[in-house]
């Protein structure tokens, strides 16, 4: 069994400030760490290393140092890393980003035939959810996204049962493999890596693909080019520059009257 | 970056709103999304139309009836047996030889699990933009899509638009546009549209569904009332003391991220960024310190309490009404006191 793992590299915090006066984004000095949704994704496929000794490639599309992940990645026990980076992938929206991965995994996938592909449910800065289902579309996989639980997989029948989070309640889905999932958080804790993964990891020597290498069939249709989305205009939510209006009394019977008369008299509707 | 729109793009017209019908039901999402694209498309001076897909044509009708009264002057229905529980599949090929056939130059659904997973299919098959979670949509003098969302677990507005192709996309988060009048009614067209797809063709199987078990847990974010506690309760006891008070209101409760990853409450009593947006008439915090990712939840309540003990949290700086003081010992006397208020008041009635 073979599964690819997609992981990107983040700000280490959701809370990143626009400047007042470029309007830009400041992530200068803001720490990177792996996408904490894609963790739950990476732990689901060292299960199935436990499981079925399945190999575990884990792939990320970014600058260069974004290797830092991949590697924190391997220290957790992946056993292979791909860096896709290229200036041309400089600016992508969700579409030409899942142009480049798909490509890149149907690269890896010539070598060694693939059996799902694992994305976070979404990140938490650019916060789509888009790309899991855009790689699964250009590669004509079945896609499973939200799931809370991998029931079974038969690797004979090449078939997979999971729960998926629908509105209103679970889906139980059967499907063939290979297929996509996109783990939803909180199903799983990320593992301790061991000694022998961290030296492994420290040593490993990450391969690095520029679009030509992954096979990109249009450079074209990369980066801001490939875009089809244009960011017009950023900037910083309007505060309210009003403070809460403190309720305040000797008790906390005091209090809450005190509350209660505000809440009614201002919002007669409540009653 | 401006270039002229392609001239195969110019004949694409008209707001399209997906809706998303399920089990008997229209999700509140899609209305409110009829009530903002009939905005956008009176703006355009364009028809607005709803997507209907499932399984039963009679039902279907139902479901386009309420569409019309929402705003809606057409419907396009596909009808198919194989199209009763969401797959991604099957939706993804009506909803793209519709657009392919019709050619609409907006279409909006709603950034709900089906949605999303929907919508990013939809968008690749096509090769168009799509715009994730917005929050504020609008039409600039070019007859171009504005559309505004948070990123950043919400410490960040930015404004997007499709400039050079055709639908542009976008998911919207539920409860951020208000839900329109109903017009009783009023009525449109219907337009049907097969699914030219076979159940052979299709991979993926529902083996079940299992809805969840509280019928009340899919309420939350539509309840007018909410209280909410956060890691400040302290112990999961205390938790009781929320949801009393919520009893007495008439309300739900929810909680903040940390309740549910230290299990006191389920998942989907999540209220935040990655959890519900709420928009009730009132919203009480207890013990919680307003993160962004909890605050860009919550916004949208008219009334917002927050009972913290810290008068330097966070939650002061969005909360209309503060109370300095201890959850523990406040929250019994806050439940007394409304439940008298509201007592005295229905003897009144
Ligand atoms: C402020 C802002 C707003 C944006 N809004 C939009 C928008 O509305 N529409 C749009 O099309 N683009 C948008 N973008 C661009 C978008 O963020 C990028 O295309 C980004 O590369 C991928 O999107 P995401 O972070 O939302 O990923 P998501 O779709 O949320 O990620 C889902 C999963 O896909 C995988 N994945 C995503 N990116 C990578 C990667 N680089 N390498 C490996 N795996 C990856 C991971 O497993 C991840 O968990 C926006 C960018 C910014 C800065
Ligand atoms: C990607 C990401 C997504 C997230 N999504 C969400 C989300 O959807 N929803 C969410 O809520 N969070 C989310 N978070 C977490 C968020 O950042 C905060 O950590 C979280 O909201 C804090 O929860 P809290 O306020 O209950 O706890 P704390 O921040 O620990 O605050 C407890 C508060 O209680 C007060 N307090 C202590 N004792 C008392 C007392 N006796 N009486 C009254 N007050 C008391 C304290 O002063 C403090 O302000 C997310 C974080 C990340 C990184």
């Amino acid at each position: 069994m073979h599964v690819v793992v997609c992981i990107k590299q983040v700000p280490d915090s959701a809370q990143i400030r626009v400047h007042p006066v470029t309007n830009t984004i400041m992530r200068q000095g803001v720490p990177t760490i792996i996408n904490p949704f894609d963790l739950f994704s990476l732990e689901e496929a060292l299960r199935l290393k436990d499981q079925f000794g399945a190999k575990v490639t884990v792939l990320t599309m970014g600058p260069k140092m974004a290797d830092q992940a991949l590697r924190k990645a391997l220290t957790f026990g992946a056993d292979e890393a791909i860096l896709l980076t290229d200036r041309a992938f400089a600016g992508s929206d969700t579409l030409a980003t899942s142009l480049a991965i798909s490509s890149a995994i149907a690269k890896i996938g010539e070598k060694e035939p693939i059996d799902i592909v694992f994305c976070g449910k979404q990140t938490i800065d650019g916060d789509t959810a888009q790309v899991g289902p855009g790689i699964a579309t250009r590669l004509g996989l079945q896609q499973l996204t939200y799931v809370s639980k991998i029931v079974s997989i038969d690797r004979d029948a090449k078939e997979i049962v999971v729960h998926r989070r629908a509105e209103g309640g679970v889906q139980v889905l059967k499907t063939s493999l290979p297929c996509l999932i996109t783990m939803l958080e909180d199903t799983n804790h990320i593992r301790f890596g061991t000694m022998a993964d961290a030296f492994r990891a420290a040593r490993y020597q990450i391969t690095e693909w520029s679009a030509t290498d992954a096979g990109v069939p249009d450079i074209g249709q990369c980066g801001l080019r490939g875009s089809p989305t244009v960011v017009k205009k950023v900037f910083a939510p309007s505060a309210r520059t009003d403070k809460a209006v403190p309720i305040t009394g000797e008790t906390p019977k005091a209090i809450s009257d005190s509350l209660v008369e505000t809440v009614f008299s201002a919002h007669p509707g409540l009653q | 970056m401006k270039k002229e729109l392609p001239e195969h793009f110019k004949a694409y017209r008209h707001v399209w709103v997906f809706i998303e019908y399920e089990r008997g039901n229209i999700h509140p999402v899609s209305l409110e999304l009829l009530g903002e694209g009939r905005k956008l498309a009176d703006k355009l001076d364009v028809e607005l139309a709803g997507v209907v897909i499932g399984a039963e044509a009679e039902a279907l009708h139902e479901a386009a009836l309420s569409c019309f009264e929402y705003g809606a002057d057409l419907v396009y229905r596909v009808a198919d047996p194989i199209l009763a529980h969401y797959r991604n599949e099957p939706f993804t090929k009506a909803m793209t030889d519709l657009v392919n056939t019709y050619k609409p130059e907006v279409l909006l659904l709603g950034a709900t699990t089906l949605g999303r997973d929907l919508a990013g299919s939809v968008a690749t098959t096509l090769l168009t933009g799509l715009t994730a979670d917005c929050t504020a949509l609008a039409i600039d003098d070019e007859r171009s899509l504005a559309a505004t969302r948070p990123t950043f677990g919400g410490s960040l507005m930015c404004t997007i638009h499709t400039l050079n192709f055709r639908p542009q996309m976008a998911t919207v988060r539920p409860r951020v546009m208000p839900m329109p009048e109903r017009q009783a009614g009023r009525i449109g067209r219907i337009a049907d549209h097969s699914l030219s797809m076979a159940e052979e063709d299709i991979v993926t199987k529902v083996l079940r569904f299992v809805p969840d078990r509280d019928s009340d847990k899919a309420q939350l974010a539509y309840a007018d009332i909410v209280v909410a506690g956060g890691l400040g309760l302290r112990t999961p006891e205390n938790l009781r003391l929320v949801k009393e008070l919520a009893e007495v209101l008439g309300g739900d409760y929810g909680g903040s991220r940390p309740l549910v990853q230290k299990g006191w409450i389920e998942a989907d009593r999540q209220i935040g960024q990655t959890g519900k947006t709420i928009r009730p008439k009132l919203y009480i915090a207890a013990g919680i310190s307003g993160a962004v990712q909890h605050r860009v939840g919550v916004e949208g309540a008219d009334l917002i309490l927050a009972i913290n003990t810290d008068a330097n949290a966070p939650i002061f700086d969005f909360a209309h009404l503060g109370i300095v003081a201890d959850a523990v010992s406040l929250l019994p006397a806050l439940t007394e006191a409304f439940r008298q208020r509201l007592s005295i008041n229905r003897a009144a009635s």
